[in-house]
């Protein structure tokens, strides 16, 4: 069915209307200006949906811009097209993406996780590459709450069952637990994708009358002004706001994959984007002023899914699972062909001009003509530095004297409890609702420190991870950006990989608050250090404001989402213990620091002190030195060192290691029995070796001028810390694996007893 | 010997079956598309995993009546070969060509991990490079995979060996605990009764390279095509 223009007259443009659009009084001056008269009720929704924080970054995009965005194997920098692209040699490049879908996840956790999942696949595959991994970083209140709970198995379900249909492995992520995040879950997916360098396809128009497809599903009233409730808090009023969430269909979304790889492999197309945020308008307007030119479009021929859509309605829907098409003329019999062969919807609904206005007509008659670059980020979208202060909550949460804190007396129990605790737990109860190994190029899955993909038909891999410790960040967001960075390259050098590039996604409060602007300055500010020394350019990203809700401001968590490449399979390391007799090694120095911990967390309730330090230098040399044992084949297992400190790190190596096989350790720094079993200090590898390769190791360490130490090793199935530590490697398994089953099952397991 | 490997729309595995076909035990291997009604010469059609039509409705429930299963249909009642690997058992099973039918899991939740599976009948043409009670590890992947079939059914069953894989633990033992998802008596995987038409929900291509971290699942593929070409 088409939709049929509507008679009904279209509410008249009055400024509580522009206010009721999030738009303010002189952003709309701007707008009157730019078409130099009153704009019609369809052209506010498109300024709106356009000029929003999500599709605009008009708060951020200055900061952004100052991330080191250059690398000499990038193909498409930030903002240039709808994801990174990497060259990896082979004539082969790896594109990647992370985005937000926070607050629909907020809302409504099954689908809005779930068309988090299928839009950055969509902003993946749109490329030209097929997706080869997703991973999700994850945020969620404390588990105590019944509603927390429902937010995460909701969020676990929609990511799963996308996912899983779908047919992409879901590899790797992190899932953390904390207060701050109690009615704002951060709910942040990535997906990687490999395609031949030349065949990445661009999202521009260009060429006068080549012809406009829409295609994929039919639109509806779903998502409507989905990236305006991005841009605003969660409140109370957010039910109201779950017509904003999309709906998924992940069948659908396989097969428009299928045959849009399709049609980008036989050379059909001049370009392509997908539907997402603020669909039909954002993706016209954003190819025309990519390619400098204009789009016309008619949306009567649009295919709709409801009776009565009106013009607004079908340019700001966000229904899911569509594309915007423009082929190259003469060929888009051919590009119908192939979507028909899919079953899929594929409708001329307009073409490329050479005016650089964006035109919609409903049934020929115009609605809606600007200028599309007047709507785009970098073109005529506001950009704003606000107001930034230092939080005064600082000066408090950093006064931390640990000397007021008693020594434990008993640190088994201490680590039982650490590892039991939902944030150092093992995700097992996530993962395992994942597909983690369809496509069969999961070589390393979730579990370690980074997952590994191979590519086929080369002897190389891609390892992968996302990290950001928001603690951190709310403690010192200048030392938490760094950390991000740094503890995702040293994820991934830990699996054997050099550490090539980043996307991030920045999940901050209301912009418009001086505190919250000056932590979100300061993460970037250390991301972008760090990303300097470990030469990995910022790719793009997103970033996601507004993540409060009416008691609290989520902590600031600049996730970075790394990808790493192994230059040969037999450089792939895992995390666990190998055999007994191995050497155990710390690359790096513990330090008395216990600021900041899952430590003063979980055992005393305290969010206080100093972020540990992260000296760059310091880290690059450890990063430098682990790699090159790596690749001498020394290395049987390389774990780093974070959250529960070195005796989590240890116990992790243990629990994991198929054979539960235990370490005997002897720490012998002159340092505070917990700050060092349990501190989270920076810049530390484990890593294991034969005996007979210790010397080697020195060398190596030498060379890059890193402290180096042997802690003990490989042996037994006990855990012992001479003198503080001695637990069956069973034990800590049991309560380590099985922590979060317990708080998610509780009715299961009431109905087998 | 030729494998043939169905791709249904929504079909997830069909991809990694056909690269081990190729690649792994080295045959001639061709998709068959689901609008095909011609199985190309093919000696054993693979019936991939997957959501074939979105598993809406049921799962397997559509992809019985594409084109392309009306020939598979015919062609299993010849006594060709054809082997259903997850989403391809539960089409089997509402193609009524193997018996049963499939609840959700216990858990009610989608499952993917590395499983055990005895094997319970080495004397099938897709079993025949193991031992008896030989133990394999080979990963499932499902939410729909708790077998299910009446008394009388099940007594067949027995009386025919056509149960070909149980889930166990790492001995061998077909115990409770070692159940993923509730499957009666611990069933993994059945034959019909000339066993030539198999159906197993763990994925045998998932684990046919010691980099993915088992080689178990190609005693499948190399059973098969030692069923056509013996002592290769």
């Amino acid at each position: 069915m088409n939709s049929k223009a509507t008679s009904s007259t279209e509410p008249e443009v009055t400024l509580d209307l522009v206010k009721q659009h999030g738009l303010n009084e002189e952003e709309y001056e701007m707008i009157v200006k730019i078409l130099n008269r009153k704009p019609t009720y369809t052209e506010l929704g498109i300024f709106s949906v356009m000029w929003s924080e999500h599709c605009s970054y008009k708060n951020s995009i200055a900061i952004l811009k100052t991330f080191p965005r250059d690398g000499a194997s990038l193909l498409a920098k930030a903002g240039e097209e709808n994801a990174g692209a990497v060259d990896i040699g082979n004539g082969q490049a790896i594109i990647f993406k992370i985005e937000s879908h926070n607050h629909p996840s907020a809302v409504e956790p099954y689908q809005g996780a779930a068309t988090g999942v299928g839009g950055i696949m969509r902003d993946i595959f749109t490329m030209g590459a097929r997706p080869i991994a997703c991973l999700d970083s994850l945020r969620f209140g404390n588990l105590s709450s019944p509603r927390v709970r429902y937010l995460f198995d909701g969020v676990v379900r929609g990511i799963g069952d996308y996912g899983n249909c779908f047919g992409v492995p879901t590899v790797a992520g992190e899932v953390y637990f904390d207060e701050s995040y109690t009615g704002n879950p951060l709910v942040n997916a990535m997906c990687i994708g490999v395609v031949k360098v030349d065949q990445i396809a661009r999202a521009k128009a260009e060429g006068e009358g080549n012809p406009v497809l829409l295609v994929g599903a039919s639109t509806g009233r779903d998502g409507i002004h989905g990236v305006t409730f991005a841009s605003e808090e969660i409140s109370e009023k957010s039910e109201q706001r779950r017509p904003s969430v999309q709906i998924g269909d992940p069948f659908m979304e396989k097969l428009l994959m299928e045959a849009t790889l399709e049609i980008i492999k036989e050379d059909l197309i001049v370009g392509i984007q997908d539907l997402g945020g603020a669909g039909l308008t954002c993706a016209t307007s954003e190819t025309a002023a990519r390619g400098k030119s204009g789009i016309e479009i008619d949306i009567s021929l649009v295919p709709v899914r409801e009776e009565n859509l009106i013009p607004y309605e079908i340019m700001l829907s966000e229904s899911q699972e569509r594309m915007l098409v423009i082929a190259k003329k003469g060929y888009e019999k051919k590009v119908q062909e192939i979507f028909h062969k899919w079953g899929l919807n594929s409708v001329i609904i307009g073409q490329v001009t050479d005016d650089r206005m964006l035109r919609v007509k409903n049934a020929g008659k115009v609605v809606a003509e600007i200028p599309a670059a007047s709507l785009v980020l970098g073109g005529g979208a506001p950009v704003y530095i606000r107001e930034k202060r230092k939080p005064k909550y600082l000066e408090d949460a950093n006064r931390f004297n640990p000397s007021e804190l008693e020594v434990p007396p008993d640190f088994d129990s201490v680590l039982l409890k650490l590892l039991g605790s939902p944030n150092l737990a093992s995700k097992k109860w996530v993962y395992e609702q994942y597909d983690t190994m369809v496509r069969t190029a999961t070589v390393v899955g979730p579990g370690s420190d980074a997952a590994v993909l191979r590519l086929r038909k080369t002897n190389q891999a891609i390892a992968t991870s996302t990290d950001c410790n928001g603690r951190y960040c709310y403690l010192n967001p200048r030392m938490g950006g760094r950390i991000a960075v740094a503890e995702a390259a040293r994820n991934v050098v830990c699996s054997g990989a050099k550490p090539l590039a980043i996307t991030n996604c920045l999940n901050f409060g209301n912009p418009y608050d001086p505190e919250v602007y000056w932590t979100f300055t300061e993460c970037v500010a250390g991301m972008s250090e760090a990303c300097r020394t470990f030469e990995t350019p910022v790719t793009g990203g997103n970033v996601s404001f507004y993540n409060e809700d009416p008691q609290r401001i989520v902590y600031p968590t600049p996730v970075v989402g790394m990808i790493g490449l192994i230059e040969d399979l037999k450089h792939v390391t895992t995390m666990w213990f190998k055999e007994e007799g191995d050497l155990i090694v710390l690359l790096g120095e513990n330090r008395e620091e216990l600021g900041a911990s899952e430590y003063l967390k979980v055992i005393y309730n305290l969010v206080k002190g100093e972020t540990p330090e992260l000296d760059l230098h310091k880290e690059k040399g450890v990063q430098d030195a682990c790699l090159e044992m790596i690749r001498n084949g020394w290395i049987k297992s390389a774990h780093d060192c974070s959250e529960g400190g070195i005796a989590a790190a240890l116990a992790e190596s243990c629990i994991s290691s198929p054979n539960r096989l235990g370490a005997k350790i002897r720490l012998g720094d002159k340092i505070r029995a917990d700050a060092l079993l349990f501190g989270e200090t920076q810049s530390r590898i484990i890593v294991t070796v034969k005996p007979e390769h210790w010397s080697d190791l020195e060398k190596i360490a030498q060379k890059h001028q890193i402290p180096f130490s042997v802690l003990g090793k490989v042996e037994g199935h006990n855990l012992n810390i001479e003198g503080w530590i001695d637990l069956p490697v069973s034990k800590l398994a049991e309560v380590y694996e099985s922590a979060i089953d317990r708080i998610m099952e509780k009715k299961v397991e009431a109905v087998r007893k | 010997m030729k494998f043939g490997v169905v791709v249904f729309p929504g079909s997830n595995c069909d991809y990694d079956a056909y690269m081990v076909a190729k690649s792994v035990v080295r045959q001639e291997v061709e998709f068959l598309w689901h609008q095909d009604t011609s199985l190309h010469n093919c000696d054993c059609i693979i019936l991939p995993g997957g959501f074939s039509y979105g598993d809406y409705l049921r799962t397997g429930a559509i992809a019985r009546f594409s084109p392309i299963m009306k020939k598979v249909i015919e062609f299993a009642k010849d006594g060709g070969m054809v082997a259903g690997i997850c989403n391809g058992f539960q089409i089997l099973l509402e193609s009524g060509l193997l018996p049963g039918a499939m609840l959700r899991n216990t858990s009610l939740r989608f499952i993917c991990k590395f499983v055990q599976l005895k094997v319970e009948n080495k004397d099938t043409p897709f079993t025949n490079m193991c031992n008896q009670g030989q133990v394999l590890r080979i990963p499932i992947a499902h939410t729909d995979g708790n077998y299910f079939i009446p008394e009388e059914g099940l007594k067949q069953l027995l009386e025919n060996d056509q149960i070909v894989f149980r889930y166990c633990d790492e001995r061998g033992n077909i115990t409770p605990a070692a159940n993923p998802n509730g499957s009666l008596d611990n069933i993994a995987g059945i034959c019909n009764r000339a066993k030539t038409i198999l159906g197993m929900m763990p994925h045998p291509e998932r684990a046919s390279e010691i980099i993915l971290g088992s080689e178990d699942g190609k005693y499948v593929f190399r059973s098969i095509v030692n069923f056509f070409n013996p002592g290769r």
